[in-house]
């Protein structure tokens, strides 16, 4: 990543994993990845972080007790054996 | 527990602002799982993150009145538990804690520098309890101001407009936040599962 090609591309690494970006620059970034194997290694583990943020991302939800404490706080207690 | 992740808004914008509170608590059931785990994920307390929600739903209905339908609900939630948060970490008497990141949106990004290709290491050890916990950690380590994007997009799946209109910044600055924000968990998590892979090779002599 010392090559100063590599740190114009930075900018963009973040819209090209997630495929926002215009195919010029997408082009540029396929054909220097080709010969700049620590860019590579980057984008890999920028896609992976990402990844595995999102597949442990634990599912929403409030525990039973919070839950209860939120219905009465908003004055909707009769609402609170509706749910879970 | 409640599994709503994006559900179609089928609310009545007409009964939520006439008060009516059949559709309030509906409401609150549908979308507090989502605005309790930002809060969560935003604050690292659970007694702050009760207070979070009860605090957005408190707000919510008190100016749904004033909604203008310009975002969706879901959106508008967000936009108030976020400020929520942000506010709740500002009054926290921790020093040194700087909400914003001021300049740093124009600075260049610095330079990666953990080059690690930890992408073959199997999954299992990649979300064992103890990586969750250092990822967890690492998100903690983030600005809230880059926190709160990062959770908005790539947690809460909320689409770029979307995250501006929630956090009130404009596209090109969630976009460079975003950045920010995932390059230095990479960079955290590089760390991380690079000094796991030396003591693998070194507790895992290759087969003869």
């Amino acid at each position: 990543m010392e090559h100063q090609h590599c740190q114009h591309l930075l900018d963009s690494l973040s819209d090209y994993i997630d495929g926002d970006l215009g195919s010029a620059l997408c082009t540029e970034i396929e054909q220097h990845l080709q010969g700049c194997e620590n860019c590579r290694i980057v984008i890999d583990s920028l896609r992976k972080t990402v990844y595995l943020y999102q597949v442990t991302a634990e599912p929403p939800g409030v525990p039973a007790d919070v839950r209860e404490r939120l219905f009465k706080r908003l004055d909707l207690n009769e609402f609170v054996e509706k749910g879970s | 527990m409640n599994s709503t992740k994006k559900t179609t808004e089928d609310f009545s914008l007409e009964a939520l602002r006439s008060g009516d509170r059949n559709e309030f608590a509906r409401l609150v059931e549908t979308y507090s799982g989502v605005i309790y785990r930002l809060g969560m994920r935003m604050l690292d307390d659970p007694q702050d993150a009760e207070d979070a929600l009860q605090e957005t739903f408190i707000k919510a209905y008190r100016h749904l009145g004033g909604f203008d339908g310009r975002s969706s609900l879901l959106t508008w939630l967000y936009r108030i538990a976020a400020n929520e948060a942000l506010m709740m970490i500002r009054r926290r008497k921790t020093p040194a804690v700087s909400i914003d990141e001021p300049s740093e949106d124009d600075a260049e990004l610095e330079p990666p520098v953990q080059i690690v290709d930890w992408c073959c290491l199997p999954e299992t050890e990649m979300m064992s309890s103890e990586a969750r916990a250092y990822m967890d950690r690492a998100v903690e380590q983030l600005s809230p101001a880059l926190r709160a994007v990062f959770l908005l997009r790539d947690i809460e799946g909320l689409s770029t407009e979307e995250t501006g209109q929630a956090l009130n910044l404009s596209e090109a600055a969630v976009k460079t936040r975003l950045s920010r924000a995932r390059l230095r968990l990479r960079e955290l998590l590089s760390g991380y599962y690079g000094e796991h892979m030396s003591l693998q090779s070194l507790t895992r002599p290759e087969e003869a």
